[in-house]
């Protein structure tokens, strides 16, 4: 008897008792002419059969990550008194979009081992195996990733930015910025109390060119020849018609 | 007006891209230039990246140039046989250019060169220009009048083998100057995503000796085949020509262009060149100053993989 009561208070059964249940405003994000930037709104509730569990709160964290890539950073260096690009590093894996929000300090709500463990923070969903040997600082490189994205709006902390209610529902907002590259954009959403992680779920937003987008794009890739063509003809097409149009109006 | 650019990836507004294609199509039209020269540093300005604005803009041109050619042919001071000679040197030029954009863009180093091929051309002939046309101005101010022309001399241009006859410019001249100037100006329209005219009009001028009514259009109809097939080139090994682009800067370009030579009619010849010549220089410093001056951000961020 005593073990069992034992057994159960170091093996809280948490993750299986709280369950997130996720709605999203919309779940594809299409790409037009006039795209210049989307909100999505998330939102959810906590589903349970027992009452609320007793100590730290709950806390909710959601982390949108774009598509992968490689990347290539380059830095700058003074040579013969001008800035050339000199170093090179490598990224193995960066995502092209990445937002964090979290419903109070991300240090209260999330313990650095469970961060390692699900790579929720920018920094950690990042991945740099090795810089070359003449490079020593490869972590300032890195960094300039995280910089450079954050400033374009690419890469979002969206701290105290999750709304809970009643330890229930939540809610917050994802701005996706004018500049976004399409692919699955996988979202996922954490429980935490205390730092640890008690629930999970994930879910994927589609974020795709359409229209005269997704044609022209998917042209100049497959058929590159052709979009070259096209791009020519329209180009002559503009140039006499313009020609034509100024000489009769000169003529009238 | 926001518009999502496909093949950029960026989204810009509307109206800058219609307001620089015309700001740029005015001066061309006032000037007698292509404009490219212009046009892709105010585009790296913006924004646009580097390998875009390069291919996209010699797709303008193509748009620009056939524009222009058009008038050129029905006054026939078009000389078809240089232009034919000019454009085998300039295909291979554009071939060797893009091969040599590709390798740089592999090396992380495009943007460094096409930033110096730009500070130096614009630098040599804006200066090179002003001076000229400062020099013109203080000579027809004492002298009230032109200059007297002296006979064209033999140069080394007259002894080379190969000779070939130019009925339209009236010359009898070996064909490897010639080529050698269209493989030049291939090499820059590729790289830099200019048309050339601002070289080779010079080059056509002072090297073979071409009278100047049958340069300009000449040297459109050149620019026309060479651009065309640098979009081709861009278009399929690098996928950076973005049409959408291109048709706004054409629209603005075009009609800018018809109010530029309006403009153009009512200045003197000196006043134009000193202007254009200082416009020149302005672009040439503005790009020294951004190689010479500690960057803001030091570091970049490319796709690797350099394809």
């Amino acid at each position: 008897m005593w073990r069992w009561l034992l057994l159960c208070l170091l093996f809280p059964t948490h993750a299986i008792a709280e369950e997130v249940v996720l709605g999203l405003s919309s779940d594809e994000v299409s790409i037009t002419t006039r795209f210049d930037g989307d909100e999505i709104l998330m939102f959810g509730a906590i589903k349970r059969e027992e009452p609320i569990p007793d100590g730290p709160p709950l806390e909710v964290i959601i982390a949108v990550a774009g598509p992968s890539e490689p990347l290539t950073v380059r830095r700058k260096a003074r040579r013969f008194g001008i800035w050339v690009n000199t170093d090179t590093v490598e990224v193995d894996a960066a995502p092209s979009f990445y937002a964090v929000a979290t419903s109070g300090p991300l240090t209260d709500v999330l313990s650095s081992t469970e961060d390692l463990r699900y790579k929720i923070t920018i920094d950690n969903a990042i991945r740099s195996v090795g810089a070359p040997s003449n490079i020593q600082d490869s972590m300032a490189f890195t960094d300039a990733v995280i910089r450079i994205r954050e400033d374009a709006a690419l890469y979002q902390h969206l701290e105290n930015q999750v709304a809970v209610d009643q330890q229930t529902l939540f809610r917050t907002n994802i701005d996706l910025p004018a500049n976004l590259t399409e692919g699955a954009y996988a979202t996922r959403i954490f429980l935490t109390r205390g730092g640890k992680i008690v629930g999970s779920t994930e879910t994927v937003i589609d974020v795709r060119k359409v229209g005269l987008e997704r044609w022209l794009f998917t042209l100049s890739r497959h058929q590159p020849l052709v979009y070259g063509l096209m791009s020519l003809a329209i180009a002559i097409l503009a140039g006499w018609g313009a020609s034509t149009a100024f000489r009769l109006l000169r003529e009238r | 007006m926001l518009i999502y650019l496909p093949i950029a990836e960026v989204s810009v507004n509307a109206f800058v891209l219609l307001g620089l294609g015309g700001m740029v199509g005015v001066l061309s039209g006032m000037f007698g230039v292509g404009g490219g020269f212009l046009m892709t540093p105010l585009l790296f300005f913006i924004g646009i990246p580097p390998a875009v604005a390069v291919a996209t803009e010699a797709n303008q041109i193509v748009a620009s140039s056939f524009s222009g050619v058009l008038a050129h042919f029905r006054r026939k001071t078009v000389d078809l046989k240089m232009g034919l000679v000019l454009l085998v040197g300039g295909l291979i030029g554009a071939a060797l250019g893009v091969v040599v954009f590709n390798y740089l863009k592999s090396l992380g180093q495009v943007d460094l060169l096409v930033r110096l091929c730009y500070v130096v051309f614009l630098g040599v002939v804006g200066g090179l220009m002003f001076i000229e046309s400062l020099n013109a101005l203080r000579r027809s101010r004492k002298m009230g009048g032109s200059p007297v022309k002296t006979r064209r001399e033999r140069t080394w241009v007259h002894a080379l083998p190969f000779k070939m006859r130019f009925r339209t410019s009236g010359l009898y001249i070996s064909v490897i100057p010639p080529i050698i100037v269209g493989i030049t100006v291939g090499v820059l329209a590729a790289i830099m995503g200019v048309g050339g005219g601002f070289v080779m009009v010079p080059a056509m001028i002072y090297i073979l000796g071409m009278p100047t009514k049958v340069v300009v259009g000449t040297s459109l109809f050149q620019i026309i085949f060479v651009t065309a097939f640098t979009t081709l080139l861009h278009a399929t090994t690098n996928y950076t020509v973005d049409i959408v682009l291109a048709v706004l800067l054409l629209v603005g370009g075009v009609i800018g262009a018809q109010v530029g030579t309006q403009i153009g009619t009512r200045l003197k010849a000196e006043q134009l060149r000193i202007l254009l010549a200082a416009l020149v220089l302005l672009v040439c410093g503005k790009l020294a100053l951004d190689l010479l001056v500690q960057p803001s951000e030091i570091y970049t961020l490319g796709v690797a993989g350099g394809h």
